[in-house]
């Protein structure tokens, strides 16, 4: 991998860029922003209790361009997920403003916000961790297992409280 | 749309990626409220759905890198077997639950090693889409390989039927690592990837999994390959009836 990479040194704008460069850059509008709002207001399709910034599909707004970026690969959500953010700006009135999907740098769960880690466990489901085990969403207890790796959507695993028996969503760190 | 110009070794290059993993993600779906229990369905479909969105991305990308008009729907709908350029090992029937993990294995270690090298391909498109993808072929791999150790070393049944699911599907590991004029010309361009640079890590990962599974590996047999050629075994031709008959049937169809 090293070696590719070395073999083409600089082509590619976002070749191996890491969320912390994709940051780095400018970031576009300010957060309170109107168009931030409106898309603050927009609800995943399958969560929706996290908004699309939440969840951090929103990467990067202007004045002429919302970019967003698909959560999995095969999220059959993602068509969906488009279609709302251009019915939410268009009925805003910001039907100037273009919606551009970009796949690089790819999603990872460090993209949902603080604010949605805290909404999704609000609603049951464990927030991605680098822990072993989960937290059980329901009463709070580490003992809990694994029962299947993948759950009702790509991005969740299902898992099982040993302590109140309740099986669980948790989502996938990746 | 514009006609451009035709870069027929992109367009071949995005083609075999692609067309393994449409194939692998209809086969998947074959297995839809079939499964052994309702978490390995739900294994199996998301799986499917992980390939398909792969396929998705390529197809568009070799649509656009023909230059004639053709996006992922038309390429993945509207080709004939011949110009199908997947290997052969994701055509292969899924057979019992012992065989489709074979095959998920063999097939999800390799991709998931090809994909890490393609994540610093020279073309930005190829780059973004493997750099994704890799995580999610990490899980893949995982998931099938555990199957592998599960049912390896499990009850006498479960074994014999593991043991006869990597024998089926041996013969098509070398495909995999095949690399004709066009493939060494896209890793000429950095486009592609020599495949045969990551063989030596790929059986190093099988064989800690057949290892852990008290399994021995099956013996190598006369290769088969041609899949990158058009030429295919008879089950793709089903696949791809089942696949494209609604389509094809009712072409302005949509949802």
């Amino acid at each position: 991998m090293i070696a590719l990479k070395d073999r083409h040194p600089g082509e590619g704008r976002d070749r191996g860029e890491t969320r912390r460069d994709f940051l780095s850059r400018d970031p576009g509008l300010r957060r309170d922003d109107d168009i931030w709002q409106v898309l603050e207001g927009v609800p995943d399709p399958e969560i929706p209790v996290v908004s699309v910034v939440d969840l951090g599909i929103v990467r990067a707004v202007t004045r002429e361009q919302v970019t967003i970026t698909p959560t999995y690969t095969g999220c059959p959500a993602t068509q969906v997920i488009e279609r709302d953010i251009r019915d939410a700006l268009d009925a805003a009135g910001y039907r100037d403003v273009a919606v551009e999907t970009v796949l690089s740098p790819p999603w990872t769960t460090d993209w949902i916000t603080e604010t949605g880690k805290a909404k999704l466990e609000d609603y049951g489901i464990a927030p991605p961790s680098t822990a072993l085990t989960a937290t059980c969403p329901q009463c709070g207890s580490i003992d809990t297992e694994e029962v299947s790796r993948f759950g009702s959507t790509p991005c969740k695993a299902q898992w099982r409280c040993r302590d109140c028996l309740e099986p669980f969503d948790r989502f996938k760190c990746h | 749309m514009a006609t451009v110009a035709t870069d027929n070794v992109l367009f071949e290059t995005l083609l075999r990626l692609g067309d393994d993993s449409l194939i692998l993600g209809q086969r998947l779906g074959e297995w839809c409220g079939h499964a052994p229990s309702v978490e390995v369905d739900l294994s199996l479909a998301n799986m499917g759905l992980d390939l398909i969105g792969q396929a998705t991305h390529f197809l568009n990308a070799a649509g656009a890198a023909e230059g004639k008009g053709r996006d992922g729907d038309k390429l993945a709908f509207h080709r004939d077997v011949l110009d199908f350029r997947n290997c052969w090992l994701v055509e292969q029937p899924n057979g019992d639950f012992a065989q489709t993990m074979a095959r998920q294995f063999l097939f999800s270690t390799w991709q998931e090693l090809l994909f890490a090298h393609l994540a610093g391909s020279a073309d930005q498109t190829i780059a973004a889409i493997a750099a994704k993808a890799v995580k999610e072929v990490r899980y893949h791999a995982e998931l099938s390989g555990e199957w592998v150790v599960r049912l390896g070393d499990g009850t006498d049944e479960s074994r014999r039927r593991m043991e006869e699911g990597l024998d089926w599907n041996w013969r098509f590991i070398p495909e995999l690592f095949e690399i004709d004029d066009l493939a060494a010309e896209a890793a000429a361009r950095g486009i592609g990837v020599d495949p045969t640079v990551f063989r030596a890590e790929y059986d190093r990962r099988i064989g800690n999994v057949l290892t852990e599974a008290t399994l021995v590996a099956p013996k190598d047999q006369r290769p088969i390959v041609g899949g990158r050629r058009g030429h295919h075994s008879e089950h793709l031709g089903h696949v791809l009836a089942v696949m494209q008959f609604l389509p094809r049937t009712y072409p302005d169809a949509v949802w």
